[in-house]
């Protein structure tokens, strides 16, 4: 089981090193270290596996099937789960005593999830193939860069993940959405009967959502994975069955029983230590419980903290031969930051007032979405979104049905007309009418990387940790606000086709850039340490490996030259699963 | 933090607060100090002392109030032919919880009961708990109604009107009702009152037949090929665990 070292003698101030050299020391537990830990670990590689947030067992630390009573803000957010107090995320949009700045006139928005596991544990479980256009869009538009990898090069992993770790979806034949060993999905909600009606007639698409969640047992990394048993919950993590992908669960515990890793949590990275060679020979952490410094030795060192923090430590990580920070000859690493694209609208279905009750919380999230289904040549912006649907009859939580004088003041309940608001026994009659009629979407798109757009080390902040914090610079160009246009202008028609009544996210315009979402928001950052056959013009090569220190490498979405209209997760578990297995190979062969 | 999510739920929902505790002073800390409190769900060590730090805090609302609140929640949510009433579902418990969880609900709050108490006055000589159920029920019906805007076929729609005067009891007894609705509504009674008939381990076999047939709707052909099928006992042979008895959960 997990080991947490805490040998430190209070008040001494000095660097413990941990006794014990390892084969691969990673920084980060969300998909790319947990992939990698797993990998390395089954192939015999003792791996030291940091995070910097606290331990976390999905086992025990258990907020599913729970009821909107058993907490006592009734699922209402904190700072320390932004996202619900059922959500399995510690921390996210601000961390006490880790803060990070912004340049005047821009935006950013991070999460960082303190936890082992890390974002995996809470995430959408939408996990998108890039198809082949996604690998070559410069060139086909000219904007940004190709890939140093193609997809039939990453296909094979892809395959392998879809069969390791389970996910549903139908092979439709789609050019650049690539088929995969699909589960059977499950069968539409009936919101989501009534949007794929509506959105065929808008000439958009509607398929089987592509969820990595086990619809039938497979051959897993574990053998106690079960089937989902639909309580829709993905977001808490599936404590019960395991039946939905997190790296907890999947990768990083089954990884714990070949008693290969050593898990070190609140262990916060400062610094890849290098030799006088420039090669990498550890990392140096602070563990935040004692506040004790150490420094841990691995052949091979792997950045995996998140695409950000990532480059926030290879910033950090200044030498003698690595002056401009590790890995950054090119002075690359922090730029090119994009995050997706994303814009919503909201309101709800007349057609569901009154409706029958039953249990409709299928899988957690979509059944059904919509994949790009355009040609930009015929379109103001380059690149596309693919569209995230939502509604029913969900449980109860903090702020539930607000606002009903909206509704019981517009729509007569039963035929029997009311005025705004209320009380009384008539009024619990307005919120049985209303519940369960709710329907919404979201697009989700690909932003154009770019160098102007980046973070950097803030000369003058550190955390309270003394490590030096990150300063971000990221503004949204034409393109993406013309990209958000179209998605409101495209779910105005979805909405007005299913006779929905709209109720926000409707009065839009440039001055708001069509309700885009601050850059960061999606929490699909990536591109500050990316790929690239140039050394001159990219962080690493095609095998996530440093161009300037060949045992160094980044498995997270900092890896990624470009991002796809796909959500980053299900790439970055292919692109770590085929560094790691580079990296046993290289070892064997005495290259690293 | 291991130890803790194994023991069993105490002090959520009836935290540390009984329902209008008549004498108790505001300023005998005594009277809120409750033991370490225990979760059924998940708390991480940071939250763990942010809850403390909450149940540590003395009640924020006084006696008055409180009984004022427990009126106005009866008066929002009464027991009906299905369900309980707010006070049943402990509904003034769960405001004076979320008022020092979220701080930014106090004074709108303890302002709108003053406003209310002083309307009461000016109309009844008494404070808005004294007044007998037909002197409260008019006051609240100047209130309970709001006025609404929207667009329809282009054209701005205004519903609703508010007395002169009345405009921020409206908006305080907006703010109450949306507030007892979401204490009741996710508590035991509120969630069986409105049908949500999920959070159980299940078969999700698609939208009932009779749903289907009532809007006219039906699966595709391709759907129902593709489609997780549970009608055939072949197709998922697996077991599922239950929610009954998940034997992966150390309780």
């Amino acid at each position: 089981m997990p080991k947490l070292k805490t040998n430190a003698i209070m008040g001494d101030f000095q660097i413990k090193k941990q006794p014990k050299d390892y084969d691969v020391v990673i920084v980060g537990s969300g998909a790319g270290g947990g992939m990698a830990a797993y990998v390395l670990a089954t192939k015999g590689l003792s791996v030291c596996l940091l995070e910097a947030g606290y331990m976390y067992d999905p086992q025990k630390n258990v907020t599913q099937l729970k009821n909107p009573w058993e907490s006592p803000r009734r699922g209402a957010s904190t700072k320390f789960r932004p996202f619900g107090d059922f959500d399995a995320s510690y921390y996210g949009w601000e961390i006490d005593g880790e803060p990070y700045t912004k340049a005047a006139g821009t935006d950013w928005l991070w999460w960082r999830a303190r936890m082992l596991g890390g974002r995996t544990n809470h995430w959408g479980r939408i996990s998108l193939r890039f198809g082949p256009k996604d690998f070559k869009r410069k060139s086909i538009d000219g904007l940004g860069d190709d890939w140093p990898i193609s997809y039939e090069e990453i296909k094979p992993y892809y395959d392998r993940i879809d069969e390791l770790i389970g996910i549903f979806g139908t092979n439709e034949g789609l050019e650049n959405d690539p088929d995969g060993i699909f589960l059977p999905p499950p069968k539409p909600r009936l919101h989501e009967l009534f949007i794929k009606r509506a959105a065929e007639q808008a000439k958009v698409k509607v398929i089987p959502s592509r969820l990595s969640i086990m619809t039938k047992k497979i051959k897993s990394t574990t053998d106690d994975r079960y089937p989902c048993f639909f309580c829709g919950q993905c977001n808490r993590n599936c404590s019960i069955a395991k039946a939905d992908f997190s790296s907890t669960n999947v990768l990083i515990y089954p990884a714990l029983k070949t008693g290969k890793v050593d898990v070190f949590a609140n262990a916060m990275a400062r610094e890849v230590l290098t030799n006088k060679e420039g090669l990498a020979t550890g990392v140096s952490y602070i563990n935040k419980e004692d506040m004790t410094e150490y420094q841990v030795n691995g052949k091979v060192v792997i950045v995996a903290a998140g695409a950000c923090e990532s480059s926030r430590l290879l910033l950090n990580s200044k030498s003698a031969r690595h002056q401009n920070g590790l890995a950054n000859s090119s002075g690359v690493v922090g730029k090119y930051l994009h995050d997706s694209t994303g814009a919503a609208m909201g309101g709800y279905l007349p057609t569901l007032f009154g409706r029958k009750r039953y249990n409709e919380d299928g899988v957690g999230g979509l059944h059904v979405y919509s994949p790009w289904w355009l040609d930009n040549k015929k379109l103001d912006f380059p690149r596309g979104y693919h569209i995230e649907y939502w509604g029913g009859m969900g449980q109860p939580a903090y702020g539930f049905m607000g606002g009903i004088e909206h509704f019981n003041g517009r729509y007569a309940v039963s035929g029997v007309e009311k005025k705004p608001g209320g009380y009384g026994k008539s009024l619990k009659e307005d919120y049985r009418y209303f519940y369960g009629s709710s329907v919404g979407m979201a697009g989700r798109g690909e932003a154009i990387p770019r160098a102007d757009n980046y973070c950097e080390i803030d000369p003058n902040v550190v955390d309270k940790y003394g490590i030096p914090v990150l300063k971000f610079n990221v503004k949204w160009s034409d393109y993406e606000v013309k990209q958000a246009k179209h998605m409101k202008e495209t779910f105005m028609e979805i909405m007005h086709n299913m006779g929905a009544v709209i109720t926000w996210g409707h009065k839009d315009s440039d001055a708001n850039q069509w309700g885009l979402n601050k850059p960061g928001e999606i929490i699909h950052e990536a591109g500050t340490a990316r790929m690239g056959n140039d050394p001159k013009t990219s962080a690493l090569n095609k095998w996530n490996q440093a161009h300037d220190c060949k045992n160094l490498f980044v498995v997270d979405g900092a890896a990624f030259t470009s991002q796809a209209d796909k959500n980053i997760t299900w790439t970055i578990l292919a692109l770590s699963m085929r560094a790691s297995e580079y990296i046993v190979d290289e070892l064997k062969k005495g290259n690293l | 933090m291991d130890r803790r999510e194994s023991l069993k739920l105490i002090a959520t929902g009836a935290v540390a607060v009984p329902v209008v505790v008549a004498g108790c002073n505001t300023d005998d800390k005594k009277a809120n100090v409750a033991a370490d409190p225990t979760f059924d769900l998940d708390r991480n060590p940071a939250e763990i002392e942010n809850e403390k730090r909450i149940l540590a805090m003395p009640r924020f609302f006084t006696d008055h109030e409180m009984a004022t609140i427990a009126i106005l929640s009866d008066i929002i949510i009464p027991k009906d032919e299905v369900s309980g009433s707010a006070t049943d579902a402990k509904v003034p418990d769960f405001i004076e919880f979320i008022v020092k969880d979220m701080p930014h609900h106090q004074t709108p709050l303890r302002g709108g009961l003053r406003w209310l108490d002083m309307q009461c006055l000016s109309r009844f000589g008494k404070a808005f708990k004294d007044c007998d159920s037909k002197q409260q029920l008019a006051v609240v019906d100047d209130i309970a109604y709001t006025e609404i805007r929207y667009e329809e076929n282009g054209k701005e729609v205004i519903k609703g009107r508010v007395k002169p005067g009345m405009q921020q009891g409206v908006s305080f007894f907006n703010k109450m009702r949306d507030m007892v609705a979401t204490g009741f509504y996710t508590s035991q009674i509120g969630v069986k009152d409105i049908g949500y008939q999920g959070n159980v381990a299940t078969k999700w076999n698609g939208v009932p037949d009779d749903v289907l047939k009532q809007y006219g709707l039906a699966y595709t052909e391709k759907e129902l090929k593709e489609c997780i099928n549970f009608d055939n006992p072949n197709a998922n042979a697996t077991a599922t665990p239950t929610a009954s008895s998940p034997s992966s959960i150390s309780k």
